[in-house]
């Protein structure tokens, strides 16, 4: 089995041909948005981090624009920075261009001003296009595929039918040689016990605990109860009780594959099977660590309807609630509620997810690459902004 | 014949509406090929959850055969359970503080 996919300089393959018009600091975020809106083929990513931070998230911001950059769905890159922001652009630059991409850069500061940066940024940005309009899509064996699992905006039938249809799907990738990843590590409070059978070694299985310990505590060192931030208030209204109850029902998205690494958020993984990233549950940050690890197609189940997508990996939407599929069908690409209604197995609408990942990684639109609703990025940051 | 309500696993305690079940309603509660009737008191939506046997006040609730928490007050058999009357055990930094 293959799809149709960009194979680049490294050998990785997107399932997207974009050029990437990459801010590296919130303060330069208008040139590179207004750059994209400019030149047809570009996507543009901001985040709202990159300086006045500690030296630990300047190091997360700089990792993760990097693997930005580095996602197999961008041909070229073009940096947007400020000039006297913290990250350091030649680094990214250079960490980028190792891959073969073409990558080029503007500085506001230098050119003199967003109006001249735009104009120049607009210029370089028409001729990488030109170049990666070039580049034909070609068949790829599926092994090549880097798949990102997340659920958003869940309620009951979310554990009952698109989570588990995912599991199904995910393992079916796993089983071909692909790779698949999941996060959202505050969802996985209450069910770590579960999660840690899945574990390949006892090297997984211990940090499994460890990073499920870190988000609990994380959360718990503000002195309330997570309820209300987790689960969301969304959530409570779609009959979730607690953090305990929308783990277990979370957690059936990463099927029954064996979890064979586990990567600090936005970390590529050297290795294929089913891996685990840090990262919470929020969408824009997880998203981005999903983007910055190569993930080149994310599927994303909901039950209230979560519509976010991201500017440069197909979202596939999946859900189990008939409402939801009707009352945001413009949002909703595929709807497993036949499961819950005993019409359907999980088993065979697991195959339809994974028939939709081929198709939509072969180039098939997603609604949220249609509606234009993908602008659900930032950078997830452990420390205060100082 | 259709079920009302899903009952995950046989550890359970709570039941999962699949449609939106009036008070005073008797309802078929699945689980794999076994059903039960139940007669449910409260109104309960779509997804929402009722004890399928009564849980004391502490009793773990189960859900996937899991715990998902405990109760705060009573919940006698085919009453609504939700935050009124569960609370979390994972994530309480409210009880950590006041540990302190």
């Amino acid at each position: 089995m293959r799809f149709s996919g960009y194979e680049r300089a490294n050998g990785s393959v997107g399932t997207r041909n974009y050029v990437g018009i990459i801010s590296t600091v919130v303060c330069a975020n208008e040139v590179a948005i207004d750059i994209a809106n400019k030149v047809k083929g570009t996507v543009y990513f901001t985040h709202q981090q990159g300086c006045c931070q500690t030296p630990v998230d300047i190091k997360r911001v700089t990792d993760t624009l990097i693997g930005l950059g580095n996602n197999p769905n961008l041909h070229s890159v073009l940096l947007v920075s400020l000039g006297c922001e913290s990250v350091d652009i030649d680094e990214v630059q250079k960490q980028i261009a190792q891959t073969g991409k073409k990558v080029e850069s503007i500085i506001i500061q230098e050119i003199g001003g967003a109006a001249r940066s735009i104009s120049s940024g607009t210029l370089k940005a028409q001729e990488m296009v030109r170049d990666a309009s070039k580049q034909k899509s070609e068949w790829h064996p599926i092994d090549k595929l880097v798949l990102g699992l997340k659920c958003g905006s869940s309620d009951t039938t979310s554990g009952l039918a698109p989570n588990p249809a995912l599991g199904v799907a995910s393992d079916i990738l796993v089983e071909k040689g692909g790779t698949s990843i999941f996060g959202e590590v505050t969802e996985i409070i209450g069910a770590e016990h579960i999660m840690a059978k899945h574990a390949a070694n006892e090297k997984v299985e211990k940090k499994i605990y460890e990073l499920v310990n870190r988000m609990e505590n994380r959360a718990k060192s503000v002195g309330a109860d997570i309820r209300g931030g987790q689960p969301t208030g969304g959530n409570i209204k779609g009959g979730l009780t607690t953090i305990e109850e929308k783990s277990l029902g979370a957690i059936a998205k990463a099927g029954n594959a064996k979890i064979q690494a586990v990567y600090e958020y936005g970390k590529k993984p050297d290795r294929k099977g089913l891996v685990m990233m840090d990262s919470p549950g929020r969408e824009p940050e997880l998203l981005t660590g999903l983007a910055s690890a190569g993930a080149t197609v994310i599927v994303f189940t909901t039950g209230r309807g979560a519509p976010q997508g991201f500017p440069f990996v197909p979202v596939i939407k999946v859900t189990g609630n008939k409402n939801t599929m009707n009352k945001l069908s413009d949002h909703m690409d595929l709807d497993v509620s036949p499961v819950i209604r005993g019409e359907e197995t999980i088993k065979e609408a697991g195959k339809r997810i994974f028939s939709e990942i081929i198709d939509v990684a072969s180039g098939k639109l997603t609604k949220a690459e249609i509606s234009g609703y993908t602008k659900a990025m930032d950078i997830y940051t452990i420390g205060p902004v100082i | 014949m259709k079920i009302d309500a899903l009952l995950i696993n046989s550890k359970d305690n709570v039941a999962t509406a699949l449609r939106d079940i009036d008070a005073n309603e008797s309802v078929t509660v699945g689980e794999n090929k076994k059903k039960k009737s139940i007669s449910v008191k409260e109104k309960i939506p779509f997804g929402h959850k009722f004890a399928t046997k009564t849980i004391k006040k502490d009793g773990n609730i189960y859900k996937y055969g899991e715990i998902i928490g405990k109760a705060t007050k009573s919940i006698p058999e085919g009453y609504y359970a939700h935050i009124h009357n569960i609370e979390s055990l994972r994530g309480r930094g409210d009880l950590e503080r006041k540990l302190k």
